[in-house]
């Protein structure tokens, strides 16, 4: 293929990408994110890991040391199996608290720290390096394989010169579409298009080499098995089982902790969800792009010379078959590698360098004047990041032409895994221990940058001497293991010992238990400062869409106009939403300085725990709140359904007592009108003054039961305390009683000897009570021949009881609730002259005697108990009556 | 923790277990690839191996599918089983 045709087909190519990240850039600001959001553009956007060292070097490192190079798919294969408890709890809280970066991660979950952050920055940026370095090599020694191949050798075709185009078009690309906005939130929409078309022609490309290579060089899968076999008894094949065991642990940390994968791994993903499908799409990637690694390298081997580059098998094995356009095919997949690569490379490492070290830098420059000037910050950082990426563009093309990349690619791969593996310690214990704390995530941190350093990487660049490793292990899966071991060690160890301060606890507990950050109160003190805070955030987002989210805000809190209440709830917002532009720490540190707000203490910390206590607490007192007034509400409908009852007992009472008040006042008046007649016999005139004395007599006697009752109500009836004999009263009320209805001769059951019991009580009263019951007992019992038993029984609290039983059909159930209420008369027809005050009356004696009457049911007929206590109590107000 | 149910119903017993399932998945996938190269290196680093390992790393595959399929008709189930339950609520009070 012409040289020329190669550069046209590639231009070609570059100008497809522009165009699809221009066009899903424009969707994603009209709101069409539906497709952009799909699952399957997030599975292969991740497919970035597949660098250009993938692409070119796992077929060199295949042919150099075998199955081994599975070890750097295999790695993010274990720990995609755990995706769906380890990935989508980290890209929740990842989301939760708008992480920007690893570095933002880190330094947020243990307490906002930026030194933190910047140190984690310093790690990404030397290992990103020569990772990006290695892009550009591989692009430029894949240019050369075409121009040597070529007729007409051109003279661009130079190895620096094809990088810094190359370079010099991925900046211009990335500035493009990677700093575009300083959105709340760091997601490229269309960056991740463009990775996700990208991972398809890699994929396509490597599969149509490999079918080719299989079906069409060799003789089939078998054939293949055949020829791997052969190989049998490579002493550089064997695998060795410590470096198997450091290489799979590094590459799964790798797929976690490389800038570029935690960028599109967390930080460009909407949701957890989407892991659910990545959880096995990814693997399956990973497997896809891996099956035919092995053949193509043993088929380079056999078919190439011997002098040829292994990691250039996959461009030489097709051009050798005269496969031209398999070749450029796969070409394409290698550029699309390497510019994937180094696009997601360079966004998360200016993002990184913008918010850890040149903002902050800048902010503390700029601390002197301070106030609210009307800087835009927002501009500074997209500027940063800007000069960010050319800056990191231009070191790896620096580094590759000082290097002049000769360094096998898989070696200078895994340089960098190895450096990102070093921040997995603190990550996943930040995520897991609440007790983690900074010191240790310092102390696990930089002696794994240090020991690494001297290590793996300044020997891998001619600096140094790799250190003495005992005689039979691997130096680099021994510099591995070391190096974690420490770096773990460190931060166990500083975290036990250390006590982190109050900012970190929270965001701990938010970061372990995957709870919202917590909303203290602090910040909320202090006067009305929601304008500064609106000035600040205008100069990160630019002022509609700042002016958009206060206003979001107020209406969330029911005011109008664009100026919340300092709420802690939108404090916490508010710095959240900001931290997903510029870092937590950096978020944290201007809020702080605008709003004013004091240290954090322990106090507040103990305030949070007794707000969260107190909150508990409330809702368990509503809870008992309910219950009681269920019961309230239960006893209410009761004394409701009772006084219900009694008005209309009441109003029968009323029609029933104006009747026998009227009773006698009419024959009162009829006589005393007949009376005033002049010639009226003596005779007659004695009668009708008979029958008006006896009415009146009645009236009377009725008018002293009101009377006599409403003075017992009132607790004021005048008791005159004596001891006395039961007996003897008991003897009174029967011949007292006897009166009523003397026609009924009562069988009268009595157990004398038990009836000496000596009380002391008001003896006339309590005869009033008994002789009251003794004669309903006589008026009501309907049974033949009546009989009447009395009990008695002295209680056990020196008092007495006294049983009054008849034999007739006592008191239906429903009715014995009533028949001591004031107005209550049973419907009988037999009832004799009680206008149904007598119970009322016994029951409010005995209330004031200190003793009580109740009814007594299933005893065969009307019983009655009357309990007396041993001595009256004494009134309340009786001191004052005296006085 | 008092409220914490001492029993689930069905559909929330099978997601638990289903979640413990995600967790011995894991262990279970880097046991089988590491225990064969500690114990016998030389066998398995030429084509056996790769057959050997290729076939772990579908299988592995088809797990992480079959898991993840079971894991969300799980969560959308007990959904369900919470919604009837408040529903149900909501017609006795």
């Amino acid at each position: 293929m012409p040289f020329e045709a190669l550069v046209a087909g590639c231009l070609a190519y570059v100008a497809l990408m522009f165009g699809v990240a221009f066009a899903a850039d424009r969707a994603a600001s009209r709101g069409h994110v539906r497709w952009l959001d799909h699952p399957v553009v997030y599975t292969l956007s991740l497919s970035v890991y597949c660098s250009a060292w993938t692409f070119y070097g796992a077929v060199g490192y295949a042919s150099r040391s075998g199955l081994e190079f599975a070890t750097i798919y295999l790695g993010p294969t274990v720990v995609f199996t755990g995706a769906w408890w380890g990935l989508r709890r980290l890209v929740r809280v990842a989301r939760m608290h708008h992480v920007t970066s690893i570095a933002d991660l880190i330094s947020a979950r243990f307490g906002k720290s930026n030194r933190l952050a910047a140190l984690v920055t310093l790690i990404a940026v030397i290992a990103a390096t020569p990772y990006v370095a290695l892009q550009l090599q591989s692009v430029s020694l894949s240019f050369e394989v075409f121009a040597t191949d070529s007729l007409t050798d051109i003279p661009l075709a130079g190895g620096g010169g094809t990088a810094l185009w190359v370079a010099g078009g991925l900046a211009l690309f990335t500035i493009l579409f990677g700093t575009r906005n300083l959105a709340a939130d760091e997601r490229h929409h269309g960056v991740v298009t463009a990775i996700a078309l990208e991972a398809l022609v890699k994929l396509t490309a490597f599969l149509a080499l490999g079918v080719f290579v299989v079906w069409g060089l060799a003789d089939g899968p078998a054939d293949m098995l055949d020829r791997i076999a052969a190989r049998a008894g490579d002493p550089g094949w064997i695998l060795r089982p410590d470096r198997w065991t450091a290489l799979l642990i590094v590459s799964g940390a790798a797929v976690i902790a490389l800038p570029r994968m935690f960028q599109v791994l967390v930080v460009e993903a909407a949701d957890e969800d989407r892991l659910s499908t990545a959880g096995w799409a990814f693997p399956a990637y990973l497997f896809a792009m891996s099956l035919f690694v092995l053949p193509i390298a043993v088929m380079g081997q056999q078919m190439l010379p011997a002098d040829a580059n292994p990691d250039l098998y996959v461009l030489t094995l097709p051009a050798q078959s005269g496969q031209n356009w398999l070749a450029f095919l796969v070409f394409l997949g290698g550029f699309s590698a390497a510019t994937s690569m180094v696009v997601v490379c360079t966004i998360a490492l200016a993002t990184m360098i913008s918010n850890h070290w040149l903002v902050p830098l800048w902010l503390m420059l700029r601390r002197k004047p301070q106030g609210d000037d009307p800087e835009d910050l927002r501009g500074f950082v997209l500027n940063a990041r800007r000069l960010a990426i050319l800056a990191v563009m231009a070191v790896g093309w620096v580094y590759y032409q000082a290097t002049g990349g000769t360094a096998a690619l898989a070696a200078m791969g895994l340089v960098a895994f190895t450096g990102m593996a070093q921040v997995l310690p603190a990550m996943i214990g930040g995520l897991l221990w609440r007790g983690a704390n900074r010191r240790g995530a310092f102390g696990g941190v930089g002696s794994g940058f240090a020991l690494w350093l001297a290590m793996i990487f300044l020997p891998s660049v001619g600096i140094g001497a790799p250190p003495p490793v005992p005689q039979g292990v691997d130096p680099l899966a021994f510099a591995i293991f070391l190096s974690l071991a420490v770096n773990t060690l460190a931060f166990i160890g500083l975290s036990i010992f250390g006590m982190p301060d109050p900012v970190e606890r929270l965001q701990g507990l938010s970061f372990v238990s995957a709870v919202d950050p917590i909303r203290h109160s602090r910040l909320a003190r202090g006067a009305d400062q929601a304008e500064p805070l609106l000035v600040m955030a205008r100069r990160v987002w630019g002022a509609e869409d700042a002016l958009r989210f206060f206003q979001a805000e107020a209406a969330f809190q029911g005011k109008s106009g664009y100026l919340p209440d300092l709420t802690p709830r939108f404090l916490t917002r508010l710095e959240r939403r900001l931290a997903g532009s510029i870092g937590a720490a950096t978020a944290h540190a201007m809020i702080d300085s605008v709003a004013g707000g004091a240290e954090l203490t322990v106090s507040d910390l103990m305030q949070v725990a007794t707000e969260a206590q107190r909150a508990k607490e409330e809702t368990q007192r509503l809870e008992n709140a309910r219950a009681e007034l269920a019961r309230t509400a239960r006893q209410l409908r009761e004394a409701n359904d009772k006084l219900t009852a009694l008005s209309v007992q009441k109003d029968a009472f009323l029609g029933q007592i104006s009747h026998e008040l009227r009773t006698p006042m009419t024959s009162v008046r009829a006589f005393s009108e007949i009376l005033r007649t002049p010639d009226l016999p003596d005779a007659d005139r004695d009668r009708f003054a008979k029958i008006i004395y006896d009415e009146s007599g009645r009236l009377t006697r009725l008018l002293d039961d009101l009377l006599d009752l409403s003075v017992l109500e009132s607790g004021q009836a005048q008791l005159s305390i004596t001891p006395a004999n039961l007996h003897d009263l008991i003897e009174r009320a029967l011949s007292a009683a006897s009166a009523t209805r003397p026609e009924r001769v009562f069988r009268v059951d009595r157990e004398p000897l038990a009836e000496y019991v000596g009380v002391i009580t008001d003896p006339d009263r309590l005869l009033q009570v008994l002789i009251n019951v003794i004669s309903n007992a006589r008026k009501y019992c309907d049974a033949e021949p009546p009989a009447l038993a009395i009990r008695v029984r002295r209680t056990l609290r020196g008092g007495a009881q006294i049983d009054i039983i008849d034999n007739g059909s006592g008191i239906e159930t429903a009715r014995q609730a009533l028949i001591f209420e004031k107005f209550a008369r049973l419907n009988d027809p037999a009832r004799a002259g009680g206008a149904g005050l007598g119970l009322a009356i016994c029951r409010e004696i005995m209330a004031n005697l200190g003793g009580e009457i109740t009814y007594l049911p299933g005893q065969g007929g009307a019983a009655f108990r009357i309990l007396l206590p041993r001595r009256p109590p004494v009134p309340v107000n009786a001191g004052l009556r005296r006085a | 923790m008092p409220d914490r149910p001492l029993f689930l119903e069905r559909a929330s017993f099978r997601r638990r277990r289903l979640g413990d399932a995600a967790r011995v998945l894991p262990v279970l996938a880097a046991g089988l690839i590491l225990v064969p190269v500690w114990w016998m290196p030389a066998q398995v680093s030429f084509a056996a191996g790769a057959v050997w390992l290729f076939g772990i790393w579908a299988g592995l595959i088809a797990a992480i599918w079959a898991l993840h399929r079971a894991l969300r008709r799980a969560d959308a189930a007990t959904l369900r089983a919470s919604q009837a339950i408040t529903q149900d609520d909501g017609h006795a009070l």
